[in-house]
Formats: C-alpha cells, sequence, structure tokens
C-alpha cells in the first residue's frame, strides 16, 4: 500500500473580531490582551438610570474629572486579560510559597534578634489593614471606573492586594502568634502611629471620582508606601541586621510593586498626554495626595527607622516625583 | 547573498517576537502557515531582546525563545541582548 502524506494550508477566512480590526486596523492577528479588552465595556441599551444615582448612566463615563476621548487609549504594558494573569500570578505564588517553606523548615524566623522580630510584626501586620483598603479601592475604581482598559487592570490590583494582606498575615503568624493579629489590630484602630495612615484610607473610600481613587490608592499611597517599607525598610535597613528571612518573605510585594508600577506610569501619563485640563488635574491629585501619603506614612516609618525615617521619607518622595516627571507630570 | 530563517510556533508567546522581529529587520518576509510562523530574510535576521521586552512589558531572556522555536537556519551569533543569523562567507 502506498500512503501520500500531503500538507494543505488552511488559510483562516479571518483573523480577529471586526471590532479589533477596527482598532489595531486591516485583518490582522491580535493578541489574546487586545481581543479581551477592547470595546468589552457595555455602553447601549440602559433605559433606567440607577436609583443610587439618578445623575449618571450605570455606566458613565462623566463620573470622573478626567476626560478621554477614548476609554481604550490606556493601555497595560503587562498586557493583563484573565489567562495572563492568573498564570503569571501562579507563578510568583509558587516562589512564595517555596519562600515560606525555606524560612520555616530551616527555623530562620526562631533566629531573627527578638527586638528586629517585634519591629516586624509592629510595622508589617497592621499594613494589612491598609491592603484591604486598597482591595476595596481597586474593586471601586472597577465598579465606577470607564472602559475595559482602564477598569480590567484595577480588579486584578484589587486580587493582588488581598493576597498582599493575606501575605502580611501570614508573616504575622510566622513570627508570632494569633495574638498579634489582635495587637495589630489595636494598633490600627488606636494607636497614634497608625492614625494618620487609617485616616488617610478611610477618606480614600468616600472619594467618589473613580480616577481620584486612582491616584489617591495606586498612585500616590501604594508609590510611597511599597518602596519605603519594602525597598528602604526591609530589603535595606532590616536585612543589614539580620532580617534577611523577612526579606525573603515579602518578595512578592517587592516583585509586585516593581510590575504595577510600569502599569501605573503608564496609565498617568496616557491620561496627562490627552489633554491639559487632564494634566492640570492630575497634578493637583496627585501633588494633594503625596503630600498627605508622606504626612499619614512619616510615624509608620518611624517604628523602623527612628531618627532615621525623615531621610528615607525624603528620599522616597524624592523618587516618587522623578518617577512621575517621566510619566508627563511636573509635580 | 543567501537567506536564513527562524520558524516559531504561532501562539499567545511568539506574537511579541514575531512583531519584535518584523520591526528590527525590514528585509524580512512573514510566512504564515498554520501554527507555525516562518520567517525568511535575505542575509541576516537579528532578535532582539530589548524590542521584545517592549511588547510584553516584562524581563526576557532569550534563552525562552526556544521553547517555541521549530527551526532555524544560518550561523548563530547569540548573545544575551541579540540572537543574529547570517551565512559566515
Amino acid at each position: 500500500m502506498h500512503i501520500d502524506l500531503r500538507t494543505v494550508s488552511i488559510k483562516p477566512l479571518r483573523h480577529t473580531f471586526d471590532h479589533v480590526a477596527r482598532r489595531i486596523g486591516g485583518d490582522k492577528p491580535a493578541s489574546r490582551y487586545q481581543e479581551g479588552t477592547f470595546d468589552l465595556q457595555a455602553t447601549d441599551n440602559f433605559h433606567y438610570r440607577p436609583t443610587w444615582d439618578p445623575q449618571h448612566d450605570i455606566f458613565d463615563a462623566s463620573r470622573s474629572a478626567i476626560r478621554m476621548a477614548d476609554w481604550y487609549a490606556f493601555k497595560d504594558p503587562r498586557q493583563f486579560y484573565y489567562g495572563a494573569y492568573t498564570l503569571a500570578r501562579a507563578k510568583q505564588q509558587d516562589t512564595a510559597e517555596s519562600n515560606f517553606d525555606f524560612v520555616e523548615s530551616r527555623g530562620l524566623a526562631a533566629d531573627l534578634p527578638v527586638e528586629l522580630r517585634d519591629t516586624v510584626l509592629k510595622l508589617l501586620v497592621p499594613l494589612r489593614h491598609v491592603a484591604w483598603g486598597a482591595n476595596m479601592n481597586n474593586a471601586a475604581i472597577c465598579a465606577y471606573g470607564y472602559g475595559t482598559a482602564f477598569t480590567q487592570p484595577c480588579i486584578y490590583q484589587s486580587m493582588d492586594q488581598l493576597g498582599i494582606a493575606q501575605y502580611l498575615t501570614r508573616v504575622g503568624l510566622l513570627l508570632g502568634d494569633v495574638e498579634v493579629l489582635d495587637d495589630a489590630k489595636a494598633a490600627w484602630m488606636s494607636d497614634d502611629a497608625w492614625q494618620g495612615l487609617r485616616r488617610y484610607v478611610e477618606d480614600s473610600f468616600v472619594v467618589k471620582d473613580p480616577f481620584e481613587l486612582y491616584v489617591a490608592q495606586n498612585v500616590a499611597l501604594d508609590g510611597l508606601l511599597y518602596p519605603l517599607v519594602f525597598e528602604a525598610i526591609v530589603d535595606d535597613v532590616l536585612a543589614a541586621k539580620g532580617g534577611t528571612a523577612v526579606a525573603m518573605l515579602t518578595q512578592f510585594m517587592t516583585d509586585w510593586y516593581g510590575e504595577t508600577k510600569k502599569w501605573v506610569d503608564a496609565t498617568v501619563k496616557t491620561a496627562a498626554a490627552e489633554s491639559a485640563a487632564n494634566k492640570a488635574q492630575l497634578e493637583k491629585w496627585i501633588a494633594h495626595w503625596r503630600d498627605r501619603a508622606a504626612v499619614a506614612l512619616l510615624p509608620v516609618a518611624r517604628i523602623a527607622l527612628a531618627g532615621g525615617a525623615d531621610a528615607a521619607l525624603e528620599d522616597v518622595v524624592q523618587q516618587f516625583n522623578t518617577r512621575l516627571a517621566k510619566a508627563g507630570v511636573a509635580l | 547573498m543567501s537567506t536564513v530563517f527562524i520558524a516559531l510556533q504561532a501562539n499567545e508567546d511568539t506574537r511579541p517576537i514575531v512583531e519584535a522581529i518584523t520591526a528590527d529587520n525590514p528585509q524580512a518576509r512573514i510566512n504564515e502557515a498554520p501554527a507555525m510562523v516562518k520567517i525568511d530574510a535575505e542575509g541576516r535576521l537579528t532578535v532582539r531582546r530589548a524590542s521584545i521586552e517592549e511588547r510584553i512589558g516584562r524581563d526576557f531572556d532569550l534563552q525562552e525563545l526556544h521553547i517555541n522555536l521549530i527551526s532555524l537556519s544560518g550561523n548563530i551569533d547569540e548573545t544575551d541582548d541579540e540572537l543574529t543569523l547570517s551565512w559566515h562567507a
């Protein structure tokens, strides 16, 4: 018997959806990110306005003072859609799990100097309440913001913050016992060092404009908190005092911040480049929330740095300004 | 001059790589076959790490290329930043 192998190439009739093709031009193969983002926001056939906010449509771009001709101008440089996002985080979670295993199995937590351990518990565990606030805020931006390109990454950010709250809780449980969580809650509720930050978080809950909330949470607060706590304090100061194990336990936060800030910068840059009015509005918001965040974080930095807190914070603010200048917002 | 080529599986991982190669090598011809992209170029073809990173928004190790690589032809000149195919005369 004789068999002939023959290759047949099949030309696809079309490479992507029409609405995606209209945006990227021509019938080209589109990325999953483009297909999972463009024009997914529901826009038509809303007959009734929400009873809880009759001034606006259910999905309404005018909830924000930021004006965009096209809300799909935003682009997530990480190109996260559901698949890419979950894969990336699953990989990071594996790393985090093995870090926790490493620290636990070798008893590194028990080897930490007592004073250092106390500092870590006092500084890191109450931060889980901040992360919970960030979770709420990002869910709110996703709910009230407009356009999938802008809102989609916010719900990922929201989930990430929930994960961070859980990691911080585990750090507490690894270094101490269940009562460290109660102590941290008590500190968060009544310790003077935390009241400025708590006020900031609670005030952000009532910010109505989704883009202002984005600035207050993702740009200003995270933009100062993460470099200050996880880079300046944990990775530099505490590691030098024998707290390398702590740096391992918070590796996710350091990596995560490095990654998400690219997205935050891209978002700010796109909005600021759209119009002079947007730029002016962003400058006003960012300066306002940056100054508030800096004041709120100073007493928190003192927990670990005592006298060095002012200098460290000043450094972080300086870096923040440089970063935002690159994104087109002069502060 | 003779032709070099690189053939990659056509999937979500290679899309930004193909885009980067197309942008960096104006002489390249893209042939899209089912499940495969074959890129032919006269003389030489360069894959640049920086151009790929620009498109995926994360760090990229050029060795990751091999996961989706089907075949290539030409002498390889490889550094951390670039992979170049050409025929050493």
